[in-house]
């Protein structure tokens, strides 16, 4: 049984497959409205992340497929102590499919290691995403037509953001990439990210605190909010908060040609007078999200026999 | 100095000088009732120093644990006073609650029946990675 709990699950030809796929529900929407016709994706969502589960459930919806689910813990038998396991186990009696977000780490892969159907990873508290990396993948695929030889600065959170470490993960098999990682000296990318992929793939990349001054290299630029909900202690969230913010003066040294993506909510870090410039990929981002999750929905009920 | 040879039961032998100890504790040999000998600083061709653990009864013992604390140690298996087989442990690829995973956001620490598994991600360095959420073992 197939499932994406990790981006790394799938080899860069099946990643490519689920982008072909996605630009084909773009080209040709009604070629798909009804794929899903009779199955049931299950959203269980044990942590509120209301823009995640409704592109899950628009991307199902638009599939010609039905929803069921719940979208916060205390809706749920988890709130009477029910587990993991025993959750997946019941709703695989239900539904055809799972996406399942948690706060705890490693949730959708005790899931997926206790059903018979398929289960998505929709987030694992600070740990992987990789239906985000999949919305990032695509949105790079079509700003830039392919994954070789990119420049791509990460900016902001960089410890806790687990957006961060999936798409570096996710690039480090592609050819010629070099990576700026930007970020107060507390948030910085743990080394083992550092070592255990961009060492080890051979991936150029330099550490910074300035912004403006990695801005004229930069093909992508990858930005993300510092997560209240990440930290244990308020002040520290306070102190960095508001360590990076762009602006259109940030702006001024950057290439014609860069994309600027975030994975979403923003808070203050890109100023709303971005949202009119043609680099901004932000909300397109968001849609191809949804046809991302409507390839990964398609593959998954394929290959275990449900299509 | 001189120590019984035993008649049924398990000799681990190689195992690297001052790690005794430790193996004697984490295979739970303390709660056995047989003869149990740990022998150390053995004079060793090979190693220099060994300790050796000698156990009179054929007990099963958790090879994952040795081969986590002392890979390269040697098991032998004594039937009749007559070696029957003779087990060189590596370093296994996955422990299964040996190794307790100490991340307050793993999954690990809210549900209780879950096994902690720990997988080996870096043989050269040695290093073991929790199943769920990838937090390296101390």
């Amino acid at each position: 049984m197939r499932h994406l709990i990790d981006i790394m699950d799938f080899s860069v030809e099946e990643l490519q497959e689920l982008i072909d796929t996605a630009n084909d529900i773009i080209a040709h929407p009604e070629f798909y409205a009804d794929r899903c016709r009779g199955k049931k994706l299950a959203t269980l969502f044990f942590e509120p992340s209301t823009r995640t589960r409704l592109s899950f459930e628009a991307a199902m919806y638009e599939l010609g497929g039905n929803v069921i689910g719940f979208s916060e813990a205390q809706s749920s038998s988890a709130a009477k102590g029910e587990s993991v396991a025993d959750t997946a186990k019941v709703i695989s009696c239900y539904a055809d499919i799972i996406a399942m977000r948690h706060p705890k780490e490693g949730a959708p892969l005790v899931a997926s290691l206790n059903t018979s159907i398929p289960v998505i990873n929709a987030g694992d508290g600070g740990h992987k995403h990789p239906t985000q990396t999949l919305a990032d993948l695509l949105t790079i695929y079509r700003e830039k037509g392919g994954f070789e030889n990119l420049t791509v600065g990460f900016c902001g959170d960089l410890k806790f953001g687990r957006t961060v470490h999936s798409l570096i993960d996710a690039l480090s098999r592609y050819e010629g990439l070099k990576v700026v990682l930007i970020s107060p000296d507390e948030l910085k990318l743990p080394s083992y990210v550092k070592k255990d992929v961009l060492a080890a793939h051979g991936i150029p990349y330099k550490q910074t605190t300035d912004l403006e001054g990695a801005m004229p290299q930069l093909d992508i630029l990858y930005m993300t909010r510092v997560q209240r909900e990440r930290f244990f202690n308020e002040e520290d969230y306070l102190r960095l908060k508001d360590s990076y913010i762009l602006t259109p003066e940030k702006l001024q040294n950057a290439r014609a040609d860069l994309s600027i993506l975030h994975p979403l909510p923003r808070v203050n870090e890109i100023s709303v007078a971005i949202d009119g410039d043609p680099r901004a990929c932000y909300f397109k981002q968001v849609l191809y999200g949804k046809y991302m999750r409507m390839a990964l929905i398609l593959k998954l009920l394929k290959e275990a026999g449900r299509l | 100095m001189n120590i019984d040879s035993i008649q049924n039961g398990i000799v681990i032998d190689h195992i690297s000088a001052g790690r005794g100890m430790k193996l004697y504790e984490l295979l739970g040999l303390e709660k056995l009732d047989c003869s149990v000998a740990i022998i150390k600083n053995v004079h060793s061709e090979k190693m220099g120093k060994k300790d050796i653990i000698k156990i009179d009864a054929e007990i099963p013992v958790n090879l994952d644990v040795i081969g986590y604390v002392d890979p390269g140690v040697s098991v032998n298996f004594i039937r009749d006073g007559v070696l029957v087989e003779k087990r060189r442990i590596d370093m296994p690829q996955r422990l299964t609650n040996v190794l307790f995973c100490k991340n307050p956001r793993c999954i690990c620490a809210v549900e209780q029946e879950l096994d902690h598994v720990f997988l080996l991600t870096d043989r050269k360095n040695k290093i073991y990675r929790c199943l769920y959420c990838e937090t390296k073992a101390n």
